[in-house]
This record gives C-alpha cells, structure tokens and sequence, in this order.
C-alpha cells in the first residue's frame, strides 16, 4: 500500500474552504420543513381548538400512514434515479388479489378459498411481484422506467377490476383488517408500523454501505459501477422493496377503511411525488433524504387537516388541496435554489 | 530527480512492467480501433500516451482500465495476466484511470465519495471516523480539500486529486490519467505536475495521456505513439526530438500534402461576411477577432479543449456570448438567437448532425426544406410538389445518393446524410457559412465531393468557415486558424505543412 507513504508536498492553495459550514447547511436543509410544519401547527391551532386534541392528531397520523409508506418507496426509488407510477395500483391489486383469492365466490371472491391466514402473505408477494416485474422491464428490457410504471398502473388497476369484477370486497378476513385497525400502547398499530419502517429506512440509507449506494447509483451510476456497486441488483431490490411497501400500504389501507374499493389508491401517486419533492427529493435521482421525505408527508397530511377542520367546503377541497401542493413546489423550489428537473 | 535513473533501471530489465498490452485488437463494428497494437508501461516511469483523434487511445485506455475486453492479445500487470472483466475489485486494485468525465458522485461529500462502496464492512457507518480516515489520508497525499464537503462543490483541480488519492489508497500504483489538462489552467497544470513527480519518487506509475506535447516533454520518461488503431513507437522522450514526434503522430515526416486545389486569392475588397470582435466566453474563449470575406475559405483548427467548438455555436447562435459582437454580412443578429442569425444570413453544420442537423425519421425532402419552408407555400402551408421540386433540385446540384426525395434521413448513408445538411444550410442561400467537422464519419469519397460542394459554395460568394481537426477539410482553405486554450495563436495561409499545423495545435513551440 502506498497509503502508508507520506509524501511532503508544496503548500496547495486553497479551494476548498474549511469544513465548517457546509455540513451544517446541509443538514439544515434536512430540517428545512421543521418551521414549515411548525406554522402549520400553529395555524390549525387558531383555526380550531379541536385540532391540538390527541384524537385530532391520532386521526391525522394514521390517515396518512398509507401515503407515508408510499413516499418512503418512492423516495428510495427516487434517490436511486428511478421512477415508480405503479405504486398507487399497487395498494388497491395486492390486497384485493389476496383477499379475492381467500373469501368465497359469493362475496366477489376468485373461489379458491385458500386459508385466511395467507391472505397477509400473499398480499406482500403481490407487491413483491409487481416490483420485480418492473425491474424485469426497466433493467433487463432497458424500457424507461416512466413509461413502464406508467403502463404498470393501468393493467394493475385493470386486473383489480377484473379480479374483482369491478366491485369493493367487504368480505375481508380479520387478520387483513387487524394491522390497519388495531391499537397498540393505545396508538394505531399502522402509526406504529410506519414510524418504525422509516426509522428502517432512515438507517438503511444513512449508515449502511448497500443503503449510501442507492445514492451513488442515483448520483452517477457509472461512477457507482466503477466503484464495485452492482447497481442493477441494488436498484432491482429497491423496486421490490417498493412494490412490498406499497402492499403493506394496501394492508393499512384495508383495515383502515374495512374493505378494499375498486379505487383504492386512484389518484394518490401526484400526493406521493408532491410529498417527495416538497420534502426535498430530486426527480434527477442521488439527492434527498427520507426524514425530508417525511417532513412532506407530515405538511401535506396537516394542510389537509386545516382545510377540513377549516370548513372548506368539500366541492372546492381539491382545488384549494391541488393549489396549495403546487404553491409548496414552489417555495421549496426557491428555498433550494436549484431547478427541479 | 530520480526519474532518470527510474526509467534506466527499468530499461534494462531489472522489474517486470507494471502494465504490458501485447498485440491487442479490438473492432467495432466495421471500425477497427486497435490493430494488433501494445504498450509497455515501466515500473516507477511517467509513460505519455499521445495520438491524434482516433488513433486508439480511448480504446487503450478502455481496455488497460478492464472496461472492454479485447478481441485478441493480453493484457499484464507486473508480470502477471490481467485478473477476469467481472472482477472489478481485482481491477481496481491494480490500475485506476482518472478519466476527463468524473467518476466522483457530486451530490455526496468527498469523505464518501474516496470510500464509496467500502464506507464499513456490513455494519453501521461512522460518518465521523469516515471524515477522519479521508482527511488523514488527504492529508498523507497532501490534497488540501474539506472531506465534509460536497464533492460537487470541487473544482476540477482538486477532483482529479481526490480521484488519485482514491485510486492510491484501493492498492493501485499505476495510474491512468487521461487528459488531465484540458481543463487546468497553467498554474493548475504546473501544481498536478509537481505532485505527480512525488508520487512517482514514491514508486507510482503513470501512464499520461495529453494533447499537448510541450507537457509529455515536461513530465514524462518515455512516450508512446499510437496512429490509425497501430502502435507507432515507444521511446525515451530525450531520443525522440518535437519533429520525430510530431511525425510519427501525423505519419508525414516532409512539406507534401501541400495546398488542394488552387483558387483564385479573395480581393481585399470582397465584403467582410462574418465579423468576430473581441469575442470572449468564460472557460471557452477569449479575445477572438476573425473576419471572413465573401468568397473566402477559412479553417480553424485546434484540440478538444481550444474552445473552437463553443466559438462556431457562438456564431450560430447556439451560445451567447459573455462579451464581444459578431456581425454576419453587415448586420448585428441579437445574441443567443438562432433564428436571428439565420435570418442575417448564416448558414451552419453541426458538430453533431444525428443529434442537432437531421430528423431521422423524416424524408429527404422534409429535412432539406426545413429552413425554407417559408417559401414553400403560403399562411405557413407546405405544398408538397414544391418541396419535392426543390428537394429533387438539391439532390442533383449536392449529388446526394437516394432513392428519392421521400426516402428517410436514416436510411442514407453517413456522405449523402452530410450531404443533405450541407443542402440544408445552403438551401436559403447564406452569405456566412460554418461547418463544425464537416466529414467527420464520411467515407474518402464522399468527402471529396462534400468539401467539393463547399468550395463551390464559396466560388459563389459565401463565406466559408470550416471548424474541423481534420487536415484533410482545412486543404482547400485560403488560410487556417488555429486555436489553444481559447485564443487564436496562429494563423497559416495556404501552402501550409502538417507538421506545422499540428505542432501549432498541440501547443509545441516552433522551433
């Protein structure tokens, strides 16, 4: 090893300034929600006392626990410089193909009837299934992952439809309903499941040398390669852990609501980016962290809040929702500085 | 300086070299890159690669580094075979390649990016041990850079000795660097010289790749010439005069080749078609006046990094200039326009025609009347017998190979395919002409005929400038400019050596 050569060298000049500064600045950025989230608190407190309430707060957790979980998928497919549409049909296919396949015909079931017990498991490998199926066509065919996903969520949405001829399934088996709708210490097991996943999450992509190369795949994937990372492998895992996330989302979802809607997850994947990029996540791929990621989630989730508890009406509630989403792209696009392509 | 004896010792024989290709072939395609061609890279020598475009380097470079398997021949490190492709690790222990395109990862900090995939074994990362590990061994290289900052936030200078400091502490001791200059400034260059001495004084190989001579005279021992895919020499670089080099790089070793067909000299009164006047933008180009008369032929010729390319996109609109004027026949078309130049009266040939000059998909007939649709119909109607009209003329004045005006751009082959941009840019009859390597990809025969249509074009009273690095396209011009480091340094007139354009455009002073 030549490493243990010290060599003298002539006095470089400086470029690179110390390090102060620039690692706080970026973990700032990090934190660049906190006051966001804060204001909001603050105004949803003026706006209706009932807001602070423990069972207000609860109800506005739990209900965004399934985006959450969402967000976090798409924020490590993201940073890895890939694309996943298909999510939002992931929610609504894999509970509904494991529920189908467990309840008896007579409720819109498939009449298979396999044993209630697996409806979890096979929920999961459902979700499993279709990431790896995008990794197929994203990495082995070399499609774009845009149109791919894209694709993606339209058959899987169809197949919800024909699997369950166009119907909700109300039928569900307990042990589907559970993890959406139990109590554990007294909070909701789903704030619990997702908490703990980002916490996951987090580490993974903080501390751990195969969560840092979803990063410097997404960064520069040559570079990544250069470095000894077998980025397909890496990125193909990061879609099935997607496709899994989503249909643990799916589970929440379920049990939250008691029943799977033929809609379920329609429309969720623009929340899904916009809680992304509000929270500090490049389209571009390598740039962003999950705790932002989650800062999004928790702003959108109480701008929500507001507007209900606000008395908007519900007719102009998307609207006003839609607006004030594009309005947060754009402060986060002038608090960052940089173009969000 | 113990280079000497270094490259002494090694001579005769005393170590095994510590990179060796024998008799390596790579094709692709129907190009052959390499043609049975080696290098022997000494232990503890600085070894220079040079070549002009094309001759093989990358390719050699490619293959040295594991990228690409060659077809045919080895390849050797200290004596034993090269480790498998698939072995990455194995590679990276034995050779690394600073490469002009970053392989450094922008959005994470420097301390990650020198042990980016070996941050911890398969535990927790500590971020702060991590800082401290690449601030001691940045420190034992003496490369003064913050490891918390971002790697994004270096500059070029102090990436390439991140990346050196990288590769040195993976194990490898020979080290590629590939053009490492182009994009320093003379200081910069001066301080990355000074640093590769010591490392070399500390037993590190490097193999130099550089377009300009002056700097393999400056750093290197020895010197290896590649020329069309083969292997022309290697040799001590104090045995080997600037001439001897510059001759085996050009394979002409007289004044032949001379001027190509004669023309009629431009009188001095012919109109001033395009005007450059103090034209400068930052990292590219500074201080530049040229003229072009009408009728006249002009060539600028310079390497990669001479800012010729970003000049002619400046005169085409392309780019804006940060100060400076360009006037095409007489008037001053708003900077940064495209349309704007072309309606003064420009006509322009990309760098680039697949990318920027043809729609591949679309006929003929519809590439080559792009800029005139105006005069095609009326209300922005195309009639389309017009267009066949004028497309079938074009296609008998430039002699373009096809099946007919309807038949698409893609199916052309690379001559005719020039062949309809050079229509393109001539169809709206411009005063000003620019080509940006007009043959690049055209076989010899179509060539004579392309640059045979350009010189008729300035027979009619266009000015012509033809930006290129092939001697071949400058031949015919009046004179030939040349461009280093973003400044026209010399000018030539017809009648021209190729030694003395090429020493000129690989910064060699003139003996």
């Amino acid at each position: 090893m030549t490493g243990t050569q010290t060599i003298v060298k002539p006095p470089t000049p400086t470029g690179g300034r110390p390090g102060i500064g620039r690692l706080p600045l970026a973990r700032l950025r990090d934190l660049a929600l906190v006051p966001a989230i804060l204001l909001l608190i603050v105004v949803g407190a003026l706006i209706d006392p009932v807001f602070l309430s423990a069972a207000n707060i609860t109800n506005v957790l739990q209900q965004q626990t399934e985006l959450a979980l969402l967000v976090l998928a798409e924020a490590i497919i993201l940073i890895a410089g890939k694309f996943d549409l298909s999510l939002e049909s992931t929610i609504g296919l894999a509970p509904a193909l494991a529920v189908a396949l467990v309840i008896p015909a007579a409720s819109n079931g498939l009449g298979t009837e396999l044993p209630a017990g697996l409806a979890i498991v096979l929920c999961l490998l459902t979700g499993l299934a279709i990431g790896a199926f995008n990794g197929l066509l994203i990495l082995r065919f070399k499609l774009s992952a845009f149109i791919v996903t894209l694709g993606m969520l339209i058959v899987l949405r169809g197949l919800q439809i024909g699997i369950t001829g166009g119907q909700n399934l109300f039928d569900i088996p307990p042990s589907v309903l559970y993890l959406g709708s139990a109590l554990w210490l007294g909070v909701p097991a789903s704030i619990w499941i997702s908490g703990t996943l980002f916490v996951v999450g987090i580490a993974a992509l903080g501390f751990f040398r195969h969560g840092r190369s979803v990063y410097a795949i997404g960064g520069n994937t040559d570079a990544a390669r250069a470095a000894g990372i077998r980025t397909d492998r890496v990125v193909w895992a990061v879609l099935m852990i997607g496709g899994l996330l989503a249909a643990l989302a799916g589970l929440l979802m379920t049990g939250r609501l008691g029943s799977v809607a033929a809609a379920q997850g329609d429309g969720m994947i623009f929340t899904v980016f916009a809680a992304a990029v509000i929270g500090g996540i490049s389209l571009d791929g390598g740039k962003g962290t999950l705790f932002g990621a989650l800062c999004g989630v928790i702003v959108l989730g109480l701008i929500n809040n507001i507007l209900t508890l606000g008395g908007v009406s519900a007719q102009w509630i998307q609207a006003i929702y839609g607006g004030i989403i594009l309005v947060a792209l754009i402060l986060a696009r002038l608090t960052s500085g940089k173009a969000q392509d | 300086m113990t280079s000497h004896e270094q490259s002494a010792s090694s001579a005769a024989g005393a170590t095994a070299p510590a990179a060796e290709a024998r008799g390596v072939s790579k094709r692709y395609g129907a190009t052959v890159a390499l043609d049975a061609a080696g290098i022997t890279v000494q232990a503890g020598e600085t070894h220079g690669l040079v070549g002009r475009n094309g001759a093989g380097k990358s390719t050699l470079v490619s293959i040295l580094t594991g990228l690409q398997r060659p077809d045919s021949g080895e390849i050797r490190f200290d004596g034993t075979p090269a480790p498998a492709l698939a072995n990455r690790s194995a590679w990276r222990q034995r050779v690394a390649c600073v490469y002009q395109k970053s392989t450094i990862i922008p959005a994470l900090t420097v301390a990650e990016n020198l042990f980016l995939n070996r941050q911890a074994g398969g535990g927790l990362i500590d971020w702060r041990g991590l800082r401290r590990r690449a601030a001691d061994l940045l420190a034992g290289y003496g490369v003064d850079v913050d490891p918390a900052a971002l790697a994004g936030s270096l500059t070029v200078e102090q990436r390439q000795l991140v990346e050196i400091a990288r590769a040195l502490s993976i194990g490898a001791t020979f080290i590629i660097l590939d053009e490492p200059t182009a994009q320093l400034d003379a200081a910069a260059i001066d301080r990355l010289f000074a640093r590769m001495r010591e490392l070399q004084a500390a037993g590190v190989t490097f193999l130099f790749i550089s377009h300009h001579l002056q700097e393999v005279y400056e750093v290197c021992q020895t010197v290896t010439v590649l020329r069309d895919a083969r292997h022309i020499l290697t040799q001590p670089v104090q045995t080997l005069s600037r001439d001897e080099l510059v001759a085996a790089m050009t394979g002409d070793s007289g004044p032949t080749l001379g001027a190509g067909t004669a023309r009629p000299p431009v009188p001095a009164s012919a109109p001033v078609v395009l005007g450059l006047a103090g034209l400068r933008l930052a990292g590219y180009y500074d201080g530049i006046d040229l003229t072009v008369r009408a009728g006249e032929l002009v060539g600028l010729i310079g390497s990669g990094s001479s800012g010729k390319v970003a000049l002619a996109e400046t005169i085409a609109g392309l780019r804006k200039a940060d100060s400076g004027t360009v006037t095409i026949a007489g008037s001053t078309p708003k900077p940064g326009s495209v349309p704007a130049t072309l309606a003064a009266g420009l006509g322009y040939l990309p760098q680039d025609r697949h990318r920027e000059g043809l729609v591949p998909l679309l006929s003929v007939a519809e590439n080559a009347t792009l800029p005139i649709t105006d005069r095609l119909g009326r209300g922005g109607i195309v009639a389309p017998a017009r267009r066949r009209a004028a497309a079938e003329r074009m296609i008998q004045t430039y002699d373009i190979k096809t099946d007919g005006p309807d038949q698409p751009v893609s199916g052309l082959s690379g001559g005719n395919a020039q062949k309809v941009v050079l229509a393109r840019a001539l169809a709206n009859e411009p005063k000003a002409l620019v080509m940006v390597s007009p043959t690049a990809g055209v076989d010899v025969r179509s060539k004579a005929s392309l640059l045979g249509a350009v010189a008729e074009a300035a027979d009619g009273g266009t000015g012509v400038l033809i930006v290129s690095d092939e001697l071949d396209d400058l031949r015919s011009c009046d004179r030939v400019l040349v461009m280093f480091h973003g400044q026209v340094v010399r000018e030539v007139s017809r009648g021209w050596t190729d030694a003395e354009l090429v020493a000129a455009v690989e910064g060699v002073e003139q003996p």
